[in-house]
């Protein structure tokens, strides 16, 4: 499934198109950027609290497939141009993180 | 003759906001070298997390890239505070960082531990109110 598919979900918003042809491997759950690091898994789609350029860095050193920023979180003023500036896709939701995961598992087991 | 790539990279002082562009650049180049995406990963890792460590705790500092065709080696070299007991820093768990940098998402104590876990060879020399060389070195 791409990273794409993922607009099907109505409760998800995209703040940034980056590839969205990437295939998504499965969603993961972490706002500690350390332990991201260390674990994301690559294709990740990636469901945080962590609405700053590190996790951008963290998101596109990772190779996760996209960032889905939850809980309704605010947005440092210059992720979403640095998102732009690295072509990392960004969606928000309104949705917790347990929530926001399970559409994306939902969606991936069709 | 040498075919070694040396890259050098200035990590400024708490600037958070470009904290990953050294490693986000090393990555670019090994990419495009053809290094395998495993390798890249822990190279990625190691050297973001050094990177990190010399914004929150050394106020920046120099990193020397030299890359062969067999290795990667990473010398993080700071005029920071020195780590008081490195055994201790080692641990999993362990920090010293601020609740600013907390808030950020850093500070979990696992900056040192993943940074010997992604290399394959790792130094740590240090001095307090000196500053402190690590030096990382990845195999192909």
């Amino acid at each position: 499934m791409t990273v794409n598919e993922l607009k099907k979900i109505p409760e998800f918003t995209l703040l940034n198109e980056g590839d969205m042809n990437k295939e998504i491997t499965r969603p993961f759950c972490c706002d500690l950027l350390s332990v991201a690091m260390s674990k994301a898994p690559s294709g990740a789609a990636w469901v945080t609290i962590m609405g700053n350029t590190n996790a951008l860095a963290v998101s596109s050193l990772t190779d996760c497939a996209c960032i889905i920023l939850a809980e309704g979180t605010s947005l440092d003023p210059n992720v979403v141009h640095k998102a732009q500036v690295q072509e990392i896709t960004l969606f928000e939701t309104e949705l917790p993180i347990f929530e926001a995961s399970l559409k994306v598992y939902e969606l991936l087991q069709g | 003759m040498s075919d070694s790539l040396k890259l050098q990279y200035i990590i400024s002082d708490e600037d958070f906001t470009r904290a990953g562009e050294a490693s986000g650049d090393v990555k670019s180049k090994l990419k495009m070298m053809g290094v395998n995406p495993d390798v890249i990963r822990k190279v990625s890792i190691a050297m973001y997390e050094g990177e990190i460590n010399m914004v929150i705790h050394a106020n920046g500092g120099v990193i020397d890239v030299i890359i062969t065709p067999k290795d990667i080696t990473m010398i993080l070299k700071d005029k920071g505070p020195g780590i008081k007991d490195v055994d201790l820093a080692m641990q999993a768990g362990y920090s010293t960082a601020s609740e600013n940098v907390r808030a950020l998402g850093f500070g979990a104590g696992m900056g040192l531990p993943n940074m010997k876990k992604y290399s394959d060879e790792m130094n740590i020399e240090t001095e307090l109110g000196v500053g402190t060389t690590v030096t990382m070195k990845v195999n192909f």
